[in-house]
């Protein structure tokens, strides 16, 4: 992922990306807080902003960023299911709502691994007929062979073949998410798009399924986009990370590069905030969070940044190339030690 | 574990909790000093939760045996129900793992400090009510006054936190207990409340009982470090001899687990803990265990010092057979 300016020149056809952001802004109309009970006042809100992002075909990028940064907003448009309010979410060079609307070969090339796995799945449903079910919607299989395709994908997630009979309340929360990346796989995407895919599990299931989505990823040279707020999740199976804050992704790069020496001082600060063995308790950032109906004047981060210096009040940083790789929106980015 | 009940704040002996026929603890035993902070650690359904609420007497259908003496007050098991009314909130608290559920949500959050404030200190409403606003700018709610008329579901979760961190210490316990108060939360904010409960609680001299999912986290917090899995200690010490010289084959694959970043490694372990109608009467790791022999399966291996020195045996035990 290479985060580009407009000006740049396009690349080969070959490097041609799968999914590129220009510019992307989602603003919701909510209500206008203290309104009047009969008001129809209403207000944006901005939960992308600027939002400039290249996915590359065969990559793994994980996104982080606190809670209501955005990440969920980002992945509905990526999916096709928003449509952003400005700038272009293009799926190799079209248009994503386009590509959605013109056929099914869209749906069936980008899965989906959604956060709250078992909410996701019928109860009703056994899991072998829960994995049939995308298998026949796309036509993957003929009939017959359906059996066997469910018993293949049970054993390509590592589940007994005899899960096939039972329901999701007879599973583990692992075996369930598990359940869920079967189905995500049984349209043979190419793109596989995790929302906290491994998250508030026990670390053992955790592992297990990481090593899971790894070997996916390399063996059918998956594009994998990672959604998790744990630093050390993103720096084992992605290459590379997108670090959002407010709305916009304020560093991209190589993930080891980019958490060995962040430029962006919110990375910093997510970065030390990581726990970390024997280490003493990072000191926090001050304050919260601001409200994406009231951002602040110039740097999204100027309210909490320990390196604001005074025009960070009034210029607002687009995120733009640092050296090859990366790229960051910051006035004074922090220089490697 | 060697009797030095006198200097403890909190020792516990033998906890054993049934629900129904499983077994759902199985003589859990830990001390902790005054000042001290301990973590708990294991794997979801590894019971931590359940001995924060027994020493809380607010297990329900359960059937509780063993002790758990607190200074000054002897066992707690043995208290009449009176009592303990008077000791929660006084001089022991809790910090449940659900913030959004632990508070009303038809009640702001002022009203619900002030109550507590009013009934543990027989305030009037007014002083109660100045009391909450200094409480919450004590756990750094910005707007504390502000804040006092907010609904539960008008702060974010980490406000949330604060809250309640704010209202267990309304009392000014000598022990708080605080489960899990952060996995649902973002790094930023986990380190911030964590750093806001061991500060709070160092400048009253109180002890903490965490648990803990994040074994990194807990050694960063935490002097003691107690290890269960299904239900038993398998090891506990100071932080740094169970992380660093830990003996029981289990701590080993807890440990391997985390992800520090940078890591590229990782070995899944196998299997996943039984189910309580299956689970071994030895050793309940044995079905996982790569260093099992013939007696684990039907032996339960008890809680004993992991190591002798010139002194004497050290404050570091573990329950296994067959130790690294
Ligand atoms: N449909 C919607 N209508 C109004 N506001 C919305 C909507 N969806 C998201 N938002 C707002 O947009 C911002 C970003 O939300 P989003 O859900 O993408 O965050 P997130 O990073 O996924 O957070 P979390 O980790 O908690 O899921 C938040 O302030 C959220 O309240
Ligand atoms: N209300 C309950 N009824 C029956 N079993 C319970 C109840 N609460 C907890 N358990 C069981 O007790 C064990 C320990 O649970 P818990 O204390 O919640 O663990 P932890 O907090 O470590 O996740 C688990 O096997 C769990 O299924
Ligand atoms: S632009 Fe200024 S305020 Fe914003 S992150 Fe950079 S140094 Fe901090
Ligand atoms: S007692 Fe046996 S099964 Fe249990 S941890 Fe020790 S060696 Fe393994
Ligand atoms: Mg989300
Ligand atoms: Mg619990």
């Amino acid at each position: 992922m290479i985060a580009q300016t407009l000006s740049e020149t396009k690349a080969p056809a070959s490097e041609q990306p799968i999914f590129e952001l220009i510019e992307v802004e989602q603003v919701f109309e909510v209500p206008k807080p203290g309104r009047s009970l009969f008001s129809r006042e209403t207000v944006g809100l901005r939960a992308l902003d600027g939002v400039r992002l290249t996915v590359r075909k065969g990559t793994s990028l994980a996104v982080v960023g606190e809670s209501g940064s955005g990440k969920s907003t980002l992945l509905r448009v990526l999916l096709g299911l928003d449509r952003p309010t400005g700038g272009r979410a293009l799926y190799h060079s079209k248009p994503i709502l386009e590509g959605r609307a013109s056929g099914i070969a869209f749906a069936r090339d980008v899965a989906m691994v959604y956060q709250d796995a078992r909410g996701s799945l019928d109860p009703r449903m056994t899991i072998g007929a829960l994995i049939a079910e995308p298998l026949r919607h796309f036509d993957i299989v003929p009939r017959q062979d359906e059996a066997a395709r469910v018993a293949q994908l049970l054993d390509r997630v590592g589940l007994p073949a005899d899960a096939a009979d039972r329901y999701p309340s007879g599973l583990s929360g692992g075996q369930v998410r598990r359940v869920a990346i079967a189905r995500a796989l049984a349209s043979e995407p190419s793109v596989l798009v995790a929302d906290e895919a491994v998250s508030g599990l026990d670390v053992s299931t955790q592992a297990q399924l990481l090593i899971l989505l790894q070997s996916l990823q390399r063996d059918m040279g998956l594009t994998l986009i990672f959604i998790t707020h744990d630093l050390g999740v993103a720096s084992f199976l992605c290459e590379e990370i997108a670090i959002m804050y407010l709305g916009r992704i304020v560093e991209t790069g190589p993930t080891d590069a980019v958490l060995g020496a962040p430029s962006h001082p919110y990375s910093a600060a997510l970065r030390a905030a990581a726990p970390q063995f024997f280490e003493p308790l990072s000191e926090p950032l001050p304050g919260e969070i601001p409200s994406p109906l009231n951002l602040p004047a110039g740097c999204r981060f100027s309210t909490r940044c320990p390196k604001a210096q005074d025009d960070c009040r009034l210029k607002d940083p687009q995120l733009g190339k640092l050296g090859p790789q990366r790229a960051v929106a910051c006035l004074h980015p922090l220089q490697p030690q | 574990m060697k009797d030095m009940a006198l200097d403890h704040v909190l020792s516990i002996k033998d906890l054993t909790v049934f629900r129904g026929a499983a077994k759902i603890l199985d003589r859990v035993t830990l001390a902790l000093g005054q000042g001290e902070t301990l973590a708990l650690v294991g794997e979801s359904g590894a019971g931590k939760s359940t001995i924060a609420t027994a020493i809380m007497r607010l297990l329900e259908n359960a059937r509780v045996t063993g002790s758990a003496t607190l200074a000054g007050e002897g066992d707690l098991f043995t208290l009449s129900e009176r009592k303990m009314v008077k000791l929660r909130g006084r001089r022991l608290s809790m910090i449940f793992q659900d913030a959004g559920t632990a508070l009303n949500p038809s009640y702001t959050v002022g009203r619900q400090l002030g109550t507590t404030l009013q009934r543990i200190h027989g305030l009037s409403k007014a002083e109660a009510w100045k009391q909450a606003i200094e409480l919450f700018t004590s756990v750094g709610i910005n707007d504390p006054e502000g804040r006092m008329t907010a609904f539960p579901h008008q702060l974010s979760g980490g406000m949330q936190q604060r809250v309640m961190v704010a209202i267990a210490l309304a009392g000014s316990p000598d022990l708080l207990l605080a489960d899990e108060p952060t996995s649902a939360l973002d790094v930023t904010i986990q380190a911030q409340i964590v750093r806001l409960i061991l500060q709070l609680t160092r400048e009253r001299g109180a002890s903490c009982v965490f648990v803990l999912h994040d074994l990194a986290l807990a050694s960063q917090a935490c002097d003691r470090i107690v290890v269960l899995y299904a239900g038993q200690v398998v090891e506990s010490g100071p932080a740094r001899d169970v992380l660093e010289r830990h003996r029981h084959p289990y701590t080993r694959q807890l440990k391997s687990c985390v992800l520090e970043i940078g890591a590229k490694d990782l070995v899944a372990p196998e299997g996943t803990v039984p189910s309580h109608d299956q689970m071994p009467i030895g050793c309940r790791f044995c079905t996982r265990c790569p260093r099992a022999v013939a007696r684990c399966a039907d032996q339960a291996p008890p809680l004993v010092p992991a190591r002798q020195t010139a002194t004497g045996p050290l404050d570091h035990h573990i329950a296994c057979w067959n130790p690294e």
